[in-house]
């Protein structure tokens, strides 16, 4: 039976992993190879590197740090943040990375979803979707890596998470900014709403603070796979116990390399 | 060049690169190459491949590589789309393939509660008892990212089960192939390519 997916978030910014409240005030977290390997070795399924300032910059993603990964770790990864074009997620996947993940460049350009899927295949485009709750109804914002340029997209979040898919994205990660950095479980309400309309793999992001909401948000939202960046970062979940413990509840979870 | 070089097939893949990586981690230093001669005289030949069948066979076309790998002797191993591609012929786009594999690659059906791509670690069943690609890793976790996978067939070496099971690997003569990647399948995906090395 195909596993949960437990899956560290890196957010990177000038080459180091940091980590912010609700996307605020980042702090330095360590080398990004260091870390990547650190949860390889403990059973993680995938990491994902936010390059969280490459977007609203205006710029694209450094390679050099992709392919050092690459050549470290035997799990797979997707690189976010900075990739625009073509030309942008060929380098960061002839560099190692297995998937790109495209958020305000998608929202600005939807018709790169498409590009980018002829180009490498669906499996390789992973939509990212930063989505609140507004008195309209949830919402998408763009520009998240900066909170002076974070601003709504104008699209409701269920009709893009839709749209995302008829132009060939293989992966939503819905990012919850109500729940995110607050620690008390993912929004398992919206991520229902998404399941819904969501055929392709969905991964749950924003708000993991403890191994329950692992478990409410696998089996009441029945996502793909869960990301989750500051428990892992400051060891208050450890991959190998949060493993063990949900292959006691009966989910589906690889540990066996869990040491 | 060594008889004993291992030669990645260079198709365009975009993972050709983390194939090389995790051979490097092996100690073993591939070349990457689309010499229809350096490709016959390796001692060992990996066939990559991520992307469409259509654009993947066209590529083997164009380089002049199809009767090259079809008349090769030594140890091939098939990743992925270079596993489809050694099947008869592919649904994704209508494709014929090289033929080394009986039958047809398919897309997943529809099913409720099952995403598609595949995508994910899934445990493997192995089905040849004397393998020795996948000696050792009966029941072991392995990473998958497809939307199309033979069903099971003649040269089924192991298979995953996903709505129903399907063929994660075969074997036929010298011909080994994953639908899997186990150039991202931590240990168990070392173990594999380790086998493959020693074949």
């Amino acid at each position: 039976m195909l596993a949960k997916r437990i899956i560290p978030c890196l957010d990177v910014a000038e080459g180091k992993v940091v980590k912010g409240v609700r996307f605020r005030d980042h702090q330095v977290m360590g080398d990004i190879v260091e870390l990547a390997r650190r949860y390889a070795e403990e059973g993680a399924d995938e990491l994902v590197f936010y390059d969280i300032t490459a977007s609203p910059q205006g710029r694209s993603v450094d390679v050099s740090w992709v392919e050092r990964v690459a050549r470290e770790i035997d799990i797979p990864f997707c690189v976010a943040g900075g990739i625009r074009d073509v030309e942008s997620a060929r380098r960061v996947l002839f560099s190692g990375a297995d998937k790109v993940s495209i958020n305000t460049p998608a929202l600005e350009n939807p018709a790169l979803i498409t590009e980018l899927a002829d180009a490498f295949g669906t499996q390789c485009v992973v939509v990212g979707v930063d989505s609140i709750r507004t008195e309209q109804g949830y919402q998408v914002k763009q520009y998240t890596g900066d909170p002076d340029k974070s601003r709504f997209a104008h699209k409701e979040t269920l009709a893009w998470i839709k749209e995302a898919q008829q132009r060939g994205a293989g992966e939503i990660v819905l990012n919850c900014m109500d729940t995110d950095g607050v620690k008390k479980g993912y929004h398992i309400e919206h991520l229902q709403q998404a399941r819904a309309v969501c055929q392709v793999p969905l991964i749950a992001s924003g708000g993991a603070g403890a191994p329950e909401h692992f478990r409410e948000v696998f089996e009441q939202a029945r996502v793909d796979g869960a990301l989750a960046a500051s428990v892992f970062h400051s060891a208050s979940i450890r991959i190998p116990e949060l493993k063990a413990w949900l292959a006691e509840t009966g989910l589906p979870v690889r540990w066996e390399q869990a040491a | 060049m060594s008889k004993h070089a291992l030669v990645i097939v260079e198709n365009g893949g975009s993972n050709i690169n983390s194939v090389r990586f995790a051979l490097a981690r092996l100690g073993v230093e591939a070349t990457l190459s689309d010499d229809p001669d350096t490709i016959a005289r390796a001692g060992r030949v990996i066939l990559p491949g991520v992307g469409a069948a259509g654009p993947g066979m066209a590529t083997l076309q164009q380089k002049e590589l199809v009767e090259c790998i079809r008349g090769l002797k030594q140890p091939v191993l098939g990743v992925c789309l270079g596993m489809q591609l050694l099947f008869e012929h592919s649904e994704e786009g209508d494709t014929p393939c090289l033929g080394l594999f009986p039958g047809q690659v398919r897309h997943f059906p529809e099913r409720p509660g099952l995403s598609v791509p595949h995508m994910g670690w899934n445990p493997i069943r192995v089905c040849q008892p004397d393998n020795p690609l996948l000696r050792g890793l009966d029941g072991r976790y392995f990473y998958f990212v497809h939307s199309y996978a033979a069903p099971v067939n003649a040269a089924c070496a192991a298979t995953c089960d996903y709505g129903e099971p399907f063929c994660a690997s075969a074997w036929k003569d010298n011909f080994f192939a994953t639908q899997f990647h186990p150039e991202k399948s931590a240990a168990a995906g070392a173990r594999l390519l380790e086998n493959f090395i020693q074949l």
